[in-house]
């Protein structure tokens, strides 16, 4: 259960963005999580919620994106997405996959922002 | 009332990440060959790293951080093989992080020291995302187990650079399936390198010995290749 460290480094790192902005009243944050980040979605909700409490993000959403696993296959040289996390290979021809392109995403995209 | 939007995009666990590069450029300065250690609970790690830290002291210097939520067990027990052993006790925290490592090396004489592991909480899940600055990465899988642990927990033997499949003397009793085992490592990290060892009886450590060498011998090679 660590989705509670990610979540309060969230809200460290969205106060810091807040002040040198000069302050924002951020209504919800949007937030891109691969699914091979190690982190889990439903536990991150949770504990956001939690970590927000007396923070300037008290009472905003956390809205998330998924982002599926991509693996790049050297052989049919493209990006391919692959039959599951635990089988990391080509769908099309079967090659191992070895390069990472998209899934371990933890990264804050956008803030909504009371106007 | 109207919403606007703010571009950010900016890596969660970036602080983190930071800190972790800065050790890592620190470690290849003294040339410091720094292993991390994960598992789950109870797969050897702490029996095998005391084999690892007998066998290299020898002939190089050897330390270990330990990461536990408490008691100072198994500094005591590496305490055995190197007097250079410091535990840290997380407390409720789940996983190691590069601060913890950053503050646990404080006034540790680094460049005196060859080897460096740093024995993470034993998880399979949470120390997956955290970077420790660490040159190598060895996951630990024991023969008591079972073979599918790999295709339960893909996060972290990806994460991994080396599989260590413990317990190896216990391996028939328990019916472990060591091929079925590769296949599963293969298929979660493909072309990842993977060692059978056994703690207790010492079966399979001289080529973990073969492989640690090779990476200091390195690591001693490209200092020399950048310092004028």
């Amino acid at each position: 259960m660590h989705e509670l460290s990610i979540a309060i480094s969230m809200i460290d790192q969205i106060t810091e963005e807040s002040e040198r902005r000069g302050g924002l009243d951020v209504e919800a944050v949007h937030l891109k999580l691969g699914i091979f980040s190690g982190v889990d979605k439903d536990a991150l909700l949770f504990a956001y919620e939690l970590a927000c409490e007396g923070s300037m993000l008290e009472g905003s959403r956390l809205v998330i994106e998924t982002v599926p696993l991509v693996i790049y296959c050297a052989d049919c040289e493209k990006d391919r997405v692959p039959p599951s996390v635990y089988q990391l290979s080509c769908p099309d021809c079967g090659s191992p996959g070895q390069k990472i392109v998209t899934g371990r995403e933890i990264e804050v995209s956008f803030l909504e922002i009371a106007a | 009332m109207s919403t606007r939007m703010v571009e950010v995009r900016a890596k969660v666990l970036k602080q983190n990440d930071l800190l972790a590069r800065t050790l890592r450029e620190r470690f290849r300065t003294e040339c410091t060959c720094v292993v991390g250690l994960v598992s789950s609970p109870g797969s050897g790690k702490t029996a095998f790293l005391e084999k690892l830290l007998g066998g290299l002291a020898r002939d190089s210097r050897v330390a270990a951080l330990v990461g536990d939520l408490a008691t100072e067990n198994d500094a005591a027990r590496l305490r055995r093989a190197t007097p250079n052993v410091r535990q840290i006790t997380t407390g409720t925290v789940c996983h190691l992080d590069a601060q913890m490592v950053e503050k646990a090396l404080e006034s540790w004489p680094l460049d005196r020291i060859d080897f460096l592991f740093i024995e993470n909480v034993g998880n399979l899940v949470c120390p997956s995302s955290y970077d420790l600055g660490e040159e190598l990465r060895f996951v630990l899988l024991s023969a008591t187990e079972g073979e599918d642990k790999p295709l339960k927990y893909p996060t972290i033997f990806n994460s991994s650079d080396v599989a260590i499949i413990t317990k190896m003397d216990l391996a028939e009793a328990a019916e472990f399936d060591v091929a079925a085992a590769r296949r599963n490592i293969e298929s979660v990290r493909p072309g990842m390198q993977v060692f059978e060892v056994s703690a207790k009886t010492g079966s399979g450590m001289q080529a973990v010995f073969d492989l640690l060498h090779a990476q200091l011998a390195c690591a001693r090679q490209s200092r020399v290749a950048v310092t004028p």
